[in-house]
């Protein structure tokens, strides 16, 4: 790790001061950051310390039904919040399926959406790579890249973003508040990530300087609290990043869906809203074959950056059943396994 | 450069005057404060043999810098133990044969009495086992875990109650 | 011939079989037990490694000058002032004297070589040091794959088998069968990644140097770095009181560990080097990967009419160890023809090395798959076609075996399990919530070995005693199984017993490994626990004022703490009495170990076990779980059955590590291993294994050891690996035979 000046600011407006000067980072809780900087992946010159600011960590539960979160509250405290998780059930399954339990009371709202990706050839100095290093190329191109993008990635970079909270964010509408050194504004979390395009390094919309300040959910997001899963496809039972994993919210009304929500995890540079999924559902019958259409068309557009064709049919089976799980009814209480393949299933078996 | 900050270590306060501020709270109890029972396995928040409690929570010592830490109260495996008498969870690790090399068993330890104060898995054993996913043993002592962990919240429960009574 | 072990080889039975907690079981969990990196001598420096990132060609450049200019970096070493050495590091003195790299030049073997390092007053600065050497290559193609072209046969198998074995006719057993199987198993490399990375701790006084460092063989680690530094053994202290896990990668000390010497030596002070867990994907060793076609035959009665295991593996460029994967068709299934063989190719990689159940464990799922696959082919039970091929002599040698409990693991697992009853067919059971379940079984082997080991023993007037040797414990239970042993050798209880171990100035315990360091160490201490209770019996016999005078014919017993006649058991004295009236602080007695070469000759000496395995799989999404496993073990005496089972959980669980897990993903164009961590190298987690249990099924074995003690460390990871496989298979029909399982092979079988 390289030495960095550390500055302790007083004030959101002295740390986004700071953190204009090129060369600086924010410092929330370091979970991600401090293993990029043990890895020499980022090097900055100066580390900005958000630990110690006040009115970033309050976790405000508005009185239209949505919510308002700080940026510095701990994944753990949100997902465990009773009514927090009330409202949006989804969102507190898809935390909870993160990490580990340690990383989860550590690492900050805040945090998770700027998480860098799980690529290894991102991850290793000596490995090219066009996030790192603009124009130096893509070595996870014709690499071990079983498990990279399917969805949205481009000949210079096919990294996924890895977050689980991030999913259902997108699928519920979340708004990210952001301050920077000309003001305050506010960007949906669906158009916050960037797809890689020609910049990869470029992955999210914050200028130098911004600050997360705070994510919102919109009162119409608890509207699917009834109907909310997340599911995680992974190769350990817990404690690993996602193959694919996807977060569905339905409104049912007199046994049709009135409204649909379905976002993906691992398949793209960003957590992936799919639009065209959620069209295809509106006033739909909540079954499985309306489900399998809807992942049919959320996977449309896929296609293989590498050994990774078998994701696309992977996430389409994932997002149905989010939707089949969905459809199933939230669980009164969110289930010991969360996200899993191994969680009981409300009600009646989902196969066969 | 000198960064005085101050933790409190194990119930005692103390100043620290850091001499680099790159230091984790890992490396500032491992190679400066001589509390060497918190162990670096991965030192990348990937096995958990580093866990201690912060202000009460379990986290990985690994990815948490001491200076930004200032203020904070630190409790780990040396601090356990009362009066030479061991804490349920370190008894029940005893009894279930809950490690073997005994690596991770300080951050397992740590993880088990913060998973505890969670208040989240009780003792379903499945929430158990998940709740302590982020501490790898690869001895495989898992079954002991699992076992130790819900046998001393057993333990905890029933001393709580008696000095509640 | 041995004398045949019986029960009067248990002298009292008070602590052998007990079931007692660790006795460094407090120091454990307060965060007390030291390891090696716990050591911090006053006036220590930190050193940290630089590494390659090619795995072939030279380093051309290093910034030494921006390392050095980083505040806090004292040293850097390079080829360029590396101390000397006495002794060539690429010398082969031995068979399990490994090259290493230590800066002897600037080739670069593998990525993952040590290339330089760092020493400095922090570890921060010493870390960020090596960052700033930013190396330069020249680069050289590299070979990964077992693929790559120069295959070979290697002279020497594992610790010294050959490369061809075999009896019969395998072409004229195969032709004549009436149902035959051949199939292709692919294993990968695998990195033992114990929790503790290794550590040297390293103090020079003059030509005398200390270490703390985790090692599973004390003595060869003395002598080794002794041969390197050209001094005297003795002159080498190493204190390993306690390993944070080993599974062979500490078995042979290794380049990093002598790196943190010569740091030392260079800078004249006391230095500590960690390895970075990045940096044990390299020259710590590994499992190397397999690809083992079996070929096999079965009559129409189910009986095997050839087996055929063909391995081709893989060694680095510049030594050699080849993964001894079909020495479990040694030993498992009577067949009137078995061939073995290998074939190897050099990679570009570091040493591979003995890994827990080095061999036994890639063979293991190979053969177990494929022995399910002709069960199935035969319509048979997998039980009761592998007990229809049940192996009464050991099959390549011919020889009977010192003991075999099979029979009973077979009968005493199906019955725990519930076995009977089990569909023949796969994808016939779901649970309540529709995911697929299997159930699989394997059985589980491995041989009981010996190496040489010796011990100390010692009686105390204050009736107290002491046993030592230099036994290591990598969470084995050495700590624990050992003092039973010798309190019992001894006649004392375990409290009065002072017991010592782990470290190098005490005597030579043999090497932790091969599942053999309790039987090697246990029987030192045995024999030199009867020779101190032998001289201090002479000592009363011979005293007229002892109730023992003159017992000499009838013979004494000891037990808690005194000698008593064997003939009347109200005649006799405490051990510090007859001390005190001799006039003796104390007495001592030595012993040895080591396999009895006349048992060798007459018997196979195998421990066994069936393993049974349930798992589930998600239909659609492929993802496993294997959620039940009841493993039945026969190994001999079990000296302390909750140490026991705890070993047979871990390798229960490396088993299914082996099957659904881990696996080291290395890019084949450069020879990097892209997974070099514990994120995505995938060692299980404990919500992988949510059911295990353990059988210790009786065994009484009068041959293989006075003590009848075989081994138990290793032989869990086998009939595991291929029980967790062949369940894989039961639950959904599809039948994978590269390891670990991925999940798309289950969820999209036959959709692409």
């Amino acid at each position: 790790m390289n030495r960095f000046d550390y500055v302790r600011p007083a004030s959101i407006a002295e740390a986004i001061a700071a953190a204009a000067e090129p060369g600086s980072a924010y410092l929330a809780s370091g979970t991600n950051l401090l293993d990029l900087m043990k890895g020499n992946v980022v090097r900055p010159a100066r580390l900005v310390d958000l630990n110690h600011l006040p009115g970033l960590d309050g976790i405000e539960l508005l009185p239209d039904g949505g919510a308002r979160i700080g940026a510095r509250v701990r994944n753990a405290d949100l997902a465990y919040h009773p009514e927090f998780s009330r409202r949006f059930p989804a969102v507190a399954e898809a935390l909870l399926s993160g990490a580990s339990a340690q990383l989860r009371n550590a690492a900050t709202v805040g945090g998770n959406l700027l998480q860098r990706t799980c690529c290894a050839y991102f991850y290793d100095p000596a490995s090219a790579c066009n996030k790192r290093d603009p124009g130096a190329g893509c070595d996870a191109r014709g690499g071990e890249n079983r498990l990279h993008a399917v969805l949205g990635w481009s000949e210079r970079c096919i990294a996924t973003h890895p977050s689980d909270f991030c999913v259902p964010l997108a699928a519920f509408g979340a708004v990210v508040e952001i301050e920077g050194q000309f003001g305050r504004r506010e960007v949906p979390l669906e158009e916050f990530h960037l797809l890689p395009g020609e910049t990869p390094e470029r992955e999210s919309v914050l200028a130098p300087g911004e600050l997360v300040v705070a994510l919102r959910l919109p009162a119409e997001a608890a509207g699917f609290a009834a109907h909310a899963r997340y599911v995680k496809l992974r190769e350990r039972t817990s404690y690993a990043f996602a193959v694919v994993s996807a977060a569905a919210g339905l409104r049912l009304e007199n046994g049709v869906i009135a409204e649909a929500r379905l976002a993906l995890g691992g398949v793209a540079a960003k957590p992936w809203r799919a639009r065209a999924a959620e069209a295809a559902l509106a006033g739909a019958r909540p079954d499985a074959a309306s489900f399998r259409r809807a992942a049919e068309a959320a996977l449309a557009e896929a296609a293989p950056s590498g050994d990774n064709a078998f994701k696309i049919e992977l996430a389409r089976r994932v997002a149905a059943r989010a939707l089949l799980l969905a459809a199933a009814g939230t669980p009164e209480r969110l289930p010991a396994l969360p996200a899993s393949a191994f969680a009981p299933v409300p009600g009646a078996s989902l196969h066969g | 450069m000198s960064l005085p900050i101050t933790l409190t270590v194990n119930g005692v306060p103390q100043r620290i005057v850091l001499d680099d501020p790159r230091v984790t709270l890992l490396d500032l109890l491992r190679e400066r404060l001589d509390l060497t029972g918190t162990k670096k396995g991965c030192d990348r928040g990937q096995c958990g043999a580093c866990t201690i409690l912060v202000d009460g929570r379990r986290v990985n010592s690994c990815l948490a810098l001491a200076i930004s830490h200032d203020g904070a109260e630190i409790t780990t495996i040396e601090g356990l133990a009362r009066d030479g008498e061991l804490h349920p969870v370190q008894a029940a690790f005893i009894a279930h044969d809950a490690f073997q090399c005994g690596f991770c068993t300080p951050g397992q330890i740590m993880s088990a009495v913060g998973l505890i104060a969670e208040g989240q898995a009780g003792t379903d054993p499945e929430r158990v086992r998940e709740g302590m996913s982020g501490n790898l043993c690869r001895c495989a002592a898992y079954r002991g875990i699992t076992e130790a962990v819900i046998e001393a919240q057993e333990t905890m429960g029933q001393a709580g109650r008696q000095e509640a009574a | 011939m041995a004398e045949t072990a019986s029960a009067t080889h248990v002298r009292h039975g008070s602590s052998i079989g007990q079931p007692l907690t660790r006795r460094d079981g407090v120091l454990k969990v307060t965060g007390q037990a030291r390891y090696a990196a716990d050591n911090h001598p006053p006036g220590m420096l930190h050193a940290a490694l630089a590494v390659s990132s090619i795995a072939r060609g030279r380093v051309t450049a290093l910034d030494i000058a921006a390392a050095r200019a980083h505040p806090g970096v004292v040293e850097v070493m390079t080829p360029a002032n590396r101390p000397p050495l006495a002794l060539d590091p690429d010398a082969k003195t031995g068979p399990f004297v490994f090259r290493m790299e230590v800066l002897q030049d600037d080739r670069v073997r593998y990525a993952g070589q040590p290339i330089a390092v760092v020493i400095a007053e922090t570890l921060e600065a010493a870390t960020e040091g090596a960052a700033l050497l930013a190396p330069r290559y020249a680069a050289e193609p590299v070979e990964a794959g077992l693929d790559a072209a120069d295959v070979f046969v290697p002279e020497m198998v594992g610790p010294g088998a050959p490369a061809r074995e075999g009896y019969g006719d395998v072409e004229a057993g195969l032709a004549a069968a009436a149902r035959r199987v051949e199939a292709v198993y692919e294993t990968p490399a695998q990195y033992h990644n114990a929790m503790e990375p290794h550590a040297v701790v390293a103090a020079w006084e003059g030509d005398r140097l200390t270490l703390d460092t985790p090692s599973q063989g004390l003595a060869w680690a003395q002598d080794r770095i002794a041969g390197l530094f050209g001094l005297p053994p003795e002159n080498i202290h190493i204190r390993s009181p306690f390993l944070g896990g080993g599974f062979g990668s500490k078995g042979v000390i290794s380049g990093p560990q002598v790196l943190g010497i010569l740091a030392a030596r260079l800078v004249g002070r006391p230095v500590k080097l960690v390895l970075r867990r990045e940096q044990m994907y390299g020259p710590v060793g590994h499992r190397a990967p397999t690809r083992q076609r079996l070929r096999i035959g079965a009559g129409e009665d189910g009986g095997l009419t050839a087996l055929d295991h063909q391995v081709r593996t893989a060694t680095s460029r510049f030594d050699d160890f080849i993964e001894p994967a079909g020495s479990v068709s040694h030993t498992l299934y009577a067949a009137p023809a078995i061939a073995i063989g290998y074939d190897a190719v050099r990679l570009d990689t570091g040493t591979p090395l003995f890994m827990r159940a080095p061999g036994e464990a890639s063979g293991s799922i190979a053969l177990e798959s494929a022995i399910d696959e002709m069960a199935l082919a035969c319509g048979m039970d997998p039980l009761e076609f592998r007990l229809r091929n049940y192996a009464e002599v050991e099959p390549i040698s011919g020889k009977p075996f010192s003991s075999k409990a099979l029979r009973d693991c077979y009968a005493q697992g199906a019955a725990r399990f519930g076995w009977a009853g089990r569909p023949l067919q796969p994808r016939q059971m779901r649970d309540e919530n529709g995911l697929l379940v299997g159930w699989g079984m394997g059985t589980a082997t491995f041989p009981a070995l010996m190496f040489h080991g010796q011990a100390r023993a010692v009686l105390r007037r204050d009736g107290t005693g002491l046993a030592e040797l230099g036994a290591q414990d990598m969470g084995q239970g050495a700590w624990t199984a050992l003092a039973q042993l010798a309190a019992d050798s001894m006649g004392l209880e375990l409290d009065q017993l002072e017991f010592r171990a782990g470290d190098s100035r005490l005597p030579d315990a043999g090497i932790a490994g091969g599942s053999a360091h309790t039987a090697t160490a246990g029987a030192a201490l045995h024999n030199a626990g009867a020779e101190v209770i032998a001289r201090l019996a002479e000592l009363a016999m011979a005293d007229r004022r002892s109730p023992l005078f003159g017992a000499g014919n009838a013979g004494v017993v000891a037990r808690g703490g005194s000698l008593l006649r064997r003939d009347d058991e109200s005649r006799g004295e405490s051990y510090g009495e007859i001390l005190a009236r001799a006039g003796l602080e104390e007495i001592e007695g030595r012993g040895s170990g080591a396999m009895d070469p006349a048992v060798q000759e007459h018997y196979a000496t195998h421990a066994h076990g069936a393993v049974f395995a349930e798992v589930k799989v998600d239909p659609e999404l492929g993802q496993i779980r294997a959620t039940r496993l009841v493993g039945a073990f026969a190994a001999g005496r079990i000296v302390n059955p909750r140490l026991v089972r705890s070993q047979y959980y871990g390798g229960m669980i490396w088993g299914v590590s082996f099957a659904l897990h881990e696996q080291a993903v290395m890019d084949k164009r450069t020879g990097r291993v892209m997974n070099a961590n514990l994120g995505e190298y995938h060692v299980p987690v404990n919500a992988d294994v949510p059911s295990l249990e353990a059988i210790l099924v009786d065994e009484v074995d009068p041959h293989v050891n006075p003590l009848g003690i075989k081994g138990v460390g290793e032989i869990g990871i086998t009939g595991t690996a291929g029980a967790v496989a062949n369940a894989v298979w039961h639950a959904t029909g599809v039948r994978v035979r590269r390891f670990p399982i991925a999940l798309e092979e289950l969820a999209l079988a036959g959709a692409e």
